[in-house]
């Protein structure tokens, strides 16, 4: 059971939060936006080859 | 004790994304994705024990073979289809979420097919002419 992808998501999750709130304090709105979105990618990828993992490994139990 | 770590790390999770859902809904949605990929991947070493016994019993008892590919096909698609449903209907994607279930319906419907026809041509071997 590898939970740290689960503790590195969330970390990313809350920092780019906490750092979206100082963006837009400093009223660099697009700036946020863009964080957002980096963000979003970023986790995405690490989220797709996960799922990956999973397909791979349902495919190989129930041999689909 | 596998499941005093299950609900530690769910309730880990829970404390995570009520952190999240307010700020960065994305992030909640990819982050109980992420939960449900682990604990399936983590239950996958037992269930495939469980596959395996199911597999001798059915050795055992000369059932044919296809019956049971069948079955665990089926299951395969429930799970995998239902998994993708319950993510979208937590990100309030109710639409997305019934066609994927009906998705998963049709096909299983479809690999059920052959099980149907044995079971009506055995059925026809039983009536008398």
């Amino acid at each position: 059971m590898n939970i740290d992808i689960l503790f590195r998501i969330a970390g990313i999750g809350i920092l780019i939060s906490v750092l979206c709130i100082v963006l837009k304090q400093a009223q660099k709105q697009e700036q946020a936006e863009m964080l957002t979105l980096a963000g979003v990618v970023i986790v995405l990828i690490m989220v797709v080859q996960l799922m990956n993992q999973l397909f791979t490994t349902v495919r190989s139990v129930f041999n689909l | 004790m596998e499941i005093t770590q299950v609900v530690g790390l769910a309730l880990i999770c829970t404390i995570f994304l009520l952190l999240l859902r307010q700020e960065k809904p994305v992030m909640a949605i990819l982050l109980s994705l992420v939960f449900s990929v682990i604990i399936f991947t983590s239950m996958m070493g037992k269930l495939a024990s469980i596959i395996d016994v199911m597999r001798e019993l059915t050795r055992r008892a000369g059932i044919n073979y296809f019956f049971l590919t069948t079955i665990l096909k089926i299951v395969g698609v429930a799970y995998l289809g239902e998994f993708a449903a319950v993510i979208c209907q937590d990100a309030g994607e109710q639409a997305v979420a019934r066609k994927v279930e009906f998705a998963a319906k049709v096909i299983i419907a479809v690999l059920a097919l052959p099980i149907m026809v044995a079971i009506l041509e055995s059925l026809m071997a039983i009536m008398p002419a």
